[in-house]
């Protein structure tokens, strides 16, 4: 997962770290409330230009609100949201430059496919030559040239997707909005699609913004992710920091798999705290890049793949936990082992199935160490 | 295909029977040669070759005719977009009372609508001719409409028409672009609807008609209480044969769409 993060997010992309910079999209102080229901509470962030953006947050947590606030479908209670410094509040749909995909597609289906692609530009009204150009071009961008012809009823899920995509890009907009793009597509399509997706917003330099609930998607494709619950925003950092420093038990908690270890923080200061947490157990050092005052309680996320497991007790790591194994879960290319402490807290630890299974030398009630490096978790208060 | 027991055949046989053997013993007996009605004196066209040449008959066909593509299409123009209004403008102050509203007159007795439109007509001075017998048929068959329309969109997507508003359309493009090309079978299907109910309406047009504007049905009433004649009959089979095409037109439209809407969904879910 981590890996796929890293290759989305090139190095040298970060306007977000440039104060300079200016923001395609700003959302400054804005609340949306239907009825008594506030669904997006007091927001402000910013979206830069050639992003990759990702909404990230369960059901009812406000992101399609948000995207549904860009695309003008819906006007914000209070604050206010400019698109390109321009406050985008009065501008009806049809005259923003932004557009949407839609999780339905919404194909018009007494439409071909070309004709759904030159819905928009003939709006517009370009002249024949121009939209007949650009709705090829669209085509051989999704690679759907031999179904011009067909109507959306007539093609699968995949393509109909791809078609949806490309009738949303046809206008060249500025800002396109995905709602839960891949949501309709079975697992293995919907990972090739990521990846397409992706191209073609490095080919088109489209900013995207993508609505999802999906965390894998949000890794994979995203440039940021923006981890929303209750209509706040809770963290916004790349898909490697999101993963590697959440910045809060919810964050940690929300993407991937992870171990949480409640303690009292003992020593604290150098990026790093110390907590301890169980009686017979040795103290455990993670990251806090704040200093957190002595005796707080704290707690230690720790991702699973992080946490070694060996049948002896390894000598030289900072952080040695002991137990006994009480699940072992095969995945195939990895297992994970649930370990119990004395004091009756499950860890778990995943390891890497280099060995065929018959040698493997972990087995059930096997009396464990764990170790983990001292930058491997973070110690979160919140 | 199953067999049907005996107890499903009689049940069936006598339901049909009750249903139409009236409506044969009519077709049958306008082929009669004969002047008498209840005698049958050998196969003959001729009354309906009488009913073609007797005046007072086609000019109260044509008002029918004129009254009902008038009223139907006004009826289909208003019930579509209270339709429209009722299924997509979520809640707004009255919706309820709206709505119930339109449904009103799908119940209340034809006698009550059509007395109380006399009486506005009236009140206002309005002269009794087609145009009142237009009016009238357009305010009880806009309700049929409206439930045929409005039953079409509450299954339509609405993600449909926001991506015409995002692709550009203006409101109004966005309805006649997208929206009224897919809902256009129920449209249609409405439409038929509020011929046929205009077609064959008496109560109301009675009350509303003037002396210049005799419709078929108030014709044919009136002419049967001087005596049945074999032309009424040919003329009551014409009638039987237009209505029948109206509702099954309009059956098969709507089922078309429905089955079409059908296949679509299941190709959608492959």
């Amino acid at each position: 997962m981590s890996d796929a993060a890293t290759v989305s997010a090139p190095a040298e992309f970060e306007p977000w770290k440039d104060p300079q910079a200016k923001p395609l999209i700003r959302f400054q102080n804005v609340t949306k409330r239907f009825g008594d229901f506030t669904a997006i509470d007091d927001l402000t962030i910013d979206i830069f230009e050639k992003e990759f953006f990702a909404l990230l947050g369960p059901s009812g947590c406000g992101k399609t609100t948000m995207m549904r606030m860009l695309g003008g479908f819906e006007t914000q209670t209070e604050g206010q949201i400019l698109i390109d410094g321009q406050d985008v509040a009065p501008i009806p749909p049809n005259k923003r430059a932004v557009n949407m995909m839609f999780q339905s597609y919404a194909l018009f289906p007494h439409l071909s496919v070309a004709e759904n692609i030159a819905f928009g530009l003939k709006r517009d009204k370009l002249p024949k030559d121009q939209i007949a150009a650009r709705v090829e071009e669209m085509l051989s961008l999704v690679q759907l040239n031999k179904f011009a012809n067909r109507k959306p009823h007539q093609i699968s899920g995949g393509q109909r997707q791809r078609v949806a995509l490309a009738r949303s890009l046809a206008k060249a907009p500025k800002l396109l909005l995905l709602d839960e793009p891949l949501g309709a597509l079975d697992k293995k399509l919907r990972q090739d699609t990521q990846f397409e997706l992706m191209d073609i917003q490095e080919q088109t330099g489209t900013t995207f913004v993508i609505v999802t609930h999906d965390q894998e998607e949000a890794m994979t494709v995203a440039s940021r992710i923006a981890v929303m619950d209750h209509g706040k925003i809770i963290q916004v950092d790349t898909p490697a920091k999101i993963y590697e420093e959440p910045g809060s038990i919810y964050v940690a908690d929300f993407i991937g798999d992870v171990n949480l270890i409640e303690g009292n923080v003992t020593n604290s200061g150098d990026d790093h705290a110390t907590i301890s947490w169980a009686e017979g157990q040795q103290d455990l050092i993670g990251i806090a890049h704040d200093e957190i005052p002595a005796g707080t309680s704290a707690t230690l996320a720790i991702r699973p793949e992080k946490v070694n497991i060996s049948t002896e007790k390894p000598a030289d790591m900072t952080n040695i936990v002991h137990g006994k194994v009480l699940d072992i879960a095969y995945l195939g290319n990895m297992s994970t082992y649930v370990i119990e402490t004395p004091t009756g807290q499950h860890i778990k630890a995943q390891a890497a199935n280099t060995r065929r299974i018959r040698r493997r030398a972990i087995t059930w009630e096997q009396e464990v160490w764990l170790s983990f490096t001292d930058t491997a978790g973070v110690v979160l208060t919140s | 295909m199953r067999r049907l027991s005996w107890f499903n055949t009689v049940s069936l046989t006598l339901g049909f029977a009750f249903l139409y053997i009236p409506m044969l013993i009519l077709i049958v007996y306008s082929f009669n040669g004969g002047k008498l009605v209840t005698v049958w004196s050998g196969f003959s066209t001729k009354w309906y070759g009488e009913l073609f040449r007797n005046e007072a008959f086609l000019d109260a066909a044509w008002v029918t005719l004129k009254v009902a593509v008038m009223s139907s299409t006004i009826a289909t123009v208003l019930g579509t977009m209270a339709a429209y209004v009722m299924v997509r403008a979520g809640r707004f102050h009255g919706r309820t009372l709206f709505s119930g509203m339109i449904y009103a007159p799908l119940v209340m007795p034809e006698v009550i609508t059509g007395l109380s439109l006399l009486l506005l007509f009236i009140a206002i001075g309005l002269d009794r001719g087609v145009l009142t017998i237009v009016l009238a048929h357009t305010t009880f068959s806009m309700c049929y409409v409206s439930v045929v329309v409005s039953s079409r969109l509450v299954t339509f997507d609405q993600s449909l028409e926001e991506a015409a508003l995002d692709l550009g359309c203006t409101g109004f493009e966005a309805f006649r672009l997208v929206t009224l090309p897919i809902i256009a079978p129920a449209v249609i299907s409405g439409w038929l609807l509020a011929f046929t109910l205009s077609l064959d309406d008496l109560v109301i047009a009675s009350f509303t008609s003037g002396p210049s504007s005799t419709t078929l049905p108030i014709k044919i009433f009136s002419a049967v209480r001087l005596g049945v004649s074999p032309e009424i009959n040919a003329l009551s089979t014409i009638m039987i044969g237009l209505v029948a095409i109206g509702v099954i037109g309009a059956s098969l439209t709507s089922k078309r769409a429905i089955a079409k809407r059908a296949k679509d969904e299941q190709e959608a879910i492959q």
